[in-house]
């Protein structure tokens, strides 16, 4: 084994130093580091498996700079195309002109929904609106006392029922309180479940239509393996979800299910979470999250390098 | 031996016209299998390249290849049965984990559990950071009927852990089962924190914390590894419990952590409710592994 990809990769293209083009036969071995990096970085089989074969049609038959090393040529590819994959950029909640704008917080168990609730009123306080918080997860124990601990740290109201079972009841309540008031934006955190739970699915689907949310975020944990694509295709076939926001990566996660949400939902990747704190939403930056799931950056550096010196040449 | 299992499939080749050449196609598509448990890229590839091995070129069905995988991944998996300490008089059991993993959950399950084997379990509220954990693990605590120690929001965890310890060797407890907050391995003050409370329980009592059970989510790739490696290196676990393992994620992470770290999985949660806990057992596990 390698110490790292970039010495792999640079092995793997030695005969090749400094000459002609990327040909199928020559590429063979570095697609292959490629391919392993992704896995690692835990982007699902299948996505890999369509990603490798877009790069491999735009680097066929592409000459390399005669400044730039193969590898560097084929790695710059591959991060421009995770990039366009993972773009276009669309950071912002989108509020409508008259009355109250309602998201919904969806995910798997233990994702980040909730504190997430909190990030994202902390950004609405911070453009000088004031959101209301729904507590619709009716089955974790003390969900609802966590919103209400998270709304009481951020001075916006919580709205809750103590004896309500039905979250969809809860949530058009909740909605039509806080219109009353006068509320902007209305933020609604509901339970974690499984995909694959069908009746929990449905409840959620159930939220959807009778409440009707102008904005679906899918709340993924960035630690999340291969089981990426089905839970959010699963999610996005019941809701249509409109953006998603990522979450824990303040460690040292790569991210890769990032890529397997993005291609199964096709919708914007809105936000990421690096961090327990309210302040700890970022705008999300396909450039560093393609960094971040390569892990390649010294070759991708190298190589924009010798681009820019190339274009200034010319 | 060898040369009679090859007579034998070959053989049983002749009667099955349905069987799969074993070619570069067929095992892209055992590859992909193997993946999607989370495996990882190098167990996959080695599980892979040994099929391709033997059987190259000759014909057999997927399902068979993977029955004997599935028989590979058991011997892998087999470990030496591992029960919970609980020697200790309290015994003393840290969670540890991080963010979301299902720990606090984990704790309910596995008192109950203990609870049904007729222990007396005394719950310690160490995570005294995160919005309203301690009155989650206090309606846990209530659905288990025994005693929690709690602190007030900000508290020093240690000092909680301290209080359980107390409250378990006063109230002649069996087992002492302390909560932490959610962390991430590369929190070093967080991890440091960790050790402070293996210090303060282990003064408190001769060889605590008696267990450190590190939970992981099923769902988690290959950062499970990274997890099992900074808690064991920080909190000296002793034991997995694989949470979550009732949605469509296969957990197959524990198979490269099983083979870097001394680490036996000893439960695995099903669920959200009190009774989704079970011994793990590799054999099932691995049957369900590679199961559709
Ligand atoms: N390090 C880190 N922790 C986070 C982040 N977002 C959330 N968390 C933590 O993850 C854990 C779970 O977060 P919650 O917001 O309760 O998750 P949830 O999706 O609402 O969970 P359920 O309602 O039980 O499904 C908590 O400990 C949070 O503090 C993040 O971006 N980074
Ligand atoms: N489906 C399922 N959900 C689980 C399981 N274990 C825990 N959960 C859920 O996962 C979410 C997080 O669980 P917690 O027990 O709060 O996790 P934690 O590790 O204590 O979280 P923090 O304290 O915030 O770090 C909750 O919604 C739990 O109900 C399980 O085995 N299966
Ligand atoms: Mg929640
Ligand atoms: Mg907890």
């Amino acid at each position: 084994m390698f110490d790292s990809l970039s010495d792999g990769l640079q092995s793997a293209f030695k005969s090749l130093r400094g000459k002609g083009k990327l040909t199928e036969g020559n590429m063979r071995e570095g697609l292959e580091i490629v391919q392993r990096s992704l896995l690692e970085a835990d982007v699902s089989y299948p996505v890999v498996q369509e990603f490798m074969g877009h790069v491999s049609e735009r680097a066929l038959g592409k000459k390399v700079l005669l400044s730039l090393r193969p590898e560097q040529e084929l790695v710059r590819i591959v991060h421009d195309e995770l990039v366009s994959i993972l773009g276009p950029v669309d950071p912002s909640i989108h509020l409508k002109k008259d009355g109250a704008t309602i998201i919904m917080l969806c995910g798997l168990q233990g994702s980040g929904k909730t504190t997430t609730c909190g990030k994202l009123a902390q950004l609405l306080i911070e453009q000088k609106i004031k959101p209301t918080l729904v507590a619709a997860d009716l089955q974790r124990p003390a969900a609802i006392e966590q919103l209400k601990v998270i709304g009481e740290q951020l001075g916006v109201p919580v709205y809750s029922e103590t004896d309500n079972k039905n979250p969809v009841q809860v949530c058009k309540n909740g909605v039509a309180k806080a219109e009353a008031e006068g509320s902007r934006v209305v933020i609604l955190d509901t339970a974690g479940r499984l995909a694959i739970d069908e009746e929990l699915m449905a409840e959620l689907a159930r939220i959807d239509k009778k409440v009707g949310p102008d904005q679906v975020y899918l709340v993924v944990d960035g630690m999340t393996g291969q089981d990426a694509v089905n839970s959010a295709d699963a999610f996005n076939k019941s809701l249509e979800l409109d953006g998603v926001v990522m979450t824990k990566l303040d460690g040292d996660a790569r991210g890769g299910a990032l890529l397997s949400v993005k291609h199964v939902t096709g919708v914007p990747i809105k936000f990421i979470g690096t961090g327990e704190h309210f302040d700890a939403l970022e705008p999300f930056r396909p450039e560093g999250m393609a960094g971040r799931i390569l892990q390649m950056g010294d070759i991708v550096a190298a190589a924009a390098e010798a681009h820019r010196i190339v274009d200034e040449k010319e | 031996e060898k040369t009679r299992r090859a007579l034998n499939t070959d053989i049983r080749d002749l009667f099955k016209d349905e069987g799969r050449l074993v070619d570069d196609e067929f095992l892209g598509e055992l590859f992909a299998k193997l993946i999607r448990t989370d495996m990882g890229a190098g167990p996959a590839e080695e599980l892979r390249d040994d099929v391709a091995k033997r059987f190259r070129g000759r014909k057999v069905g997927l399902d068979e290849v993977l029955e004997s995988i599935t028989a590979q991944t058991q011997a892998m998996l087999r470990q030496d049965a591992a029960p919970l300490n609980l020697a200790g008089k309290p015994s003393v059991i840290l969670v540890v984990g991080v963010n979301g993993s299902g720990k606090t959950t984990s704790i309910g399950k596995l008192s109950h559990y203990l609870t049904s084997h007729g222990k007396k379990i005394v719950l310690g509220a160490g995570d005294t950071f995160r919005a309203a954990a301690v009155e989650q693990l206090t309606i846990w605590s209530q659905r288990i009927g025994c005693d929690i120690v709690t602190g007030k929001q900000g508290a020093d965890p240690a000092s909680v852990a301290f209080q359980t310890v107390d409250k378990a060797i006063e109230t002649g407890a069996d087992v002492a089962i302390i909560d932490t907050a959610g962390r991430l391995q590369t929190q070093s003050n967080l991890m440091q924190e960790l050790d402070k409370i293996r210090r303060v329980v282990g003064k408190k009592v001769e060889d605590a914390p008696h267990e450190v059970l590190l939970v992981l989510d099923a769902t988690a790739g290959q950062n499970a590894i990274s997890q099992a490696k900074g808690f064991s290196d920080a909190a000296g676990c002793t034991g997995i419990i694989l949470a979550k393992l009732d949605g469509s994620a296969r957990g197959g992470v524990i198979l490269p952590i099983r083979r870097q770290f001394e680490l036996p999985v000893k439960f695995v949660g099903l669920g959200e409710s009190i009774e989704d806990i079970a011994e793990f057992d590799a054999d099932s596990f691995a049957t369900a592994l590679f199961a559709d």
